[in-house]
């Protein structure tokens, strides 16, 4: 049981990092990675999130969607999910942290259409996990979301002290860098 | 198909309940201040004030980190009643500033050189052969700065000149920004001498391509008392820190360049 719930974090995580590996939540990978603190504040959010959509997804298709043969109505039931959830963090967020607030700006009410949280709920539904094994995946795919950022985070931070040259200064260097770690994390392929 | 609609939208009702239970218990404490400054704002989002929209300017304003005057838009009015929420008093009011468009070349005195049928833009046309209009300062009159403005304060007149409404204009200095030929600048009302021409040509390079432009004649200056204008680059400039408004440059200058309304 213990190992197996390791192997489903390890797995959402590490191999099938979400950021590197499927290529999901793309767009606050880029845009909040500035700095270390505000990425883990991002990664913080998205992983109550993700665990939080991923039990309540669970509930949702067990007990209504497959009772009742409503399998239709996953996709547009679960975004209403996150959509909720998102709007809780927003709040404890904006009453608890007015700094991270400002910080995530954008990105946090953008958490809603971040498709890696709707994502992972579709794929606890196809992969057949119960309640422990979607929880513990969705935790793991924040995980290595969070790693995802920081890593990036960490060289953009570090890549701000050098003078670059014009046409890679900015946007460019950043999109390397992710593709860099991203050829990185292929290595982890097979490991289980 | 009514599982449908009893499940969706219990789950619906089911989440706007829990949402509203959780913003009275995650309710921040927002000063009243703030409220009642928003309230009064022309709310137009324009940006001129220096800050990202009419709500961080009250929250700045409330935090006394803004000045009260600082709203373009509501002028002198809003100021007072900001003042009245925050309990200080305006300080003295500057001279109204407008956007003011240095060109009078209109199409009877400064002629095409040739007929441009690009795009319709002062910036797209301004990159062709640099410019349709004899003189490669002058306004092109297809309407940049028209487009950018909120407050319906600039138009181009049946002469193809821009124009600015000073009744209208809050000087957000969109305009300033959007012209590219750099021709309009922010300047005291009509009720105070201008230049309206904006030429670093050469006298006889001004006078083939428009009969209204300024020839660095240096007449004005040598006529202004108080040494408040001056021909720099071939251009007359006035310092309206030092002009009087007496009105003698507009009066000596003989290609009508300088105006007195």
């Amino acid at each position: 049981m213990i190992s197996n719930i390791l192997v489903i974090v390890a797995s959402a995580a590490i191999i099938n990092n979400f950021v590197f590996k499927q290529l999901l939540g793309i767009c606050p990978f880029l845009g909040v990675s500035n700095k270390v603190e505000t990425s883990l504040g991002m990664g913080a959010a998205v992983t109550f999130v993700m665990a939080m959509a991923s039990a309540v997804t669970w509930a949702l298709q067990t007990y209504v969607l497959e009772t009742y043969n409503l399998e239709y109505l996953q996709t547009i039931m679960f975004i209403l999910v996150v959509a909720t959830l998102v709007q809780l963090v927003e709040m404890f967020i904006k009453k608890s942290s007015p700094t991270l607030y400002k910080a995530l700006g954008v990105f946090l009410p953008l958490i809603t259409t971040n498709c890696a949280v709707l994502g992972v709920a579709l794929l606890n539904v196809r992969s057949d996990y119960d309640i422990f094994e979607s929880v513990f995946s969705g935790i793991g795919a924040a995980i290595g979301f969070t790693i995802a950022l920081v890593l990036l985070a960490g060289i953009r931070e570090k890549l701000e002290e050098f003078e670059l040259p014009k046409a890679f200064d900015g946007l460019p260097i950043v999109l390397i860098s992710a593709g860099i770690i991203a050829l990185a994390f292929t290595g982890f392929q097979g490991f289980f | 198909m009514t599982e449908a609609i009893i499940s969706l939208g219990s789950l619906g009702i089911f989440f706007g309940i829990l949402l509203t239970i959780a913003s009275k218990a995650f309710a921040v404490q927002v000063d009243p201040k703030e409220e009642e400054i928003l309230e009064i704002l022309p709310g137009a989002n324009c940006g001129a004030c220096g800050y990202p929209g009419c709500s961080a300017y009250a929250t700045a304003v409330a935090n006394g980190e803004a000045n009260i005057d600082d709203c373009p838009v509501g002028g002198p009015k809003l100021a007072a009643e900001i003042g009245a929420i925050m309990g200080r008093e305006v300080g003295s009011q500057e001279e109204r500033i407008t956007a003011t468009v240095r060109c009078n070349g209109d199409n009877s005195s400064a002629p095409n050189r040739f007929k441009y049928e690009g795009i319709q833009t002062c910036a797209a046309a301004d990159l062709v052969a640099n410019g349709f209009k004899g003189c490669s300062y002058g306004c092109l009159g297809l309407g940049d700065c028209v487009k950018v403005c909120e407050f319906d304060a600039i138009h181009v007149n049946e002469k193809g000149i821009a124009v600015v409404d000073e009744e209208k204009c809050v000087s957000c200095k969109k305009c300033v920004t959007a012209c590219p030929r750099d021709i309009i600048y922010m300047d005291p009302g009509k009720e105070y001498v201008h230049v309206l021409c904006n030429s670093y040509d050469k006298g006889p390079v001004v006078r083939s391509s428009c009969s209204v432009g300024c020839i660095a004649c240096k007449i004005c200056e040598k006529n202004c008392p108080t040494d408040a204008i001056k021909v720099v680059d071939n251009l007359a400039v006035i310092d309206y820190d030092k002009c009087i408004n007496c009105g003698l440059c507009a009066k000596k200058c003989p290609m009508n360049t300088i105006i007195m309304a």
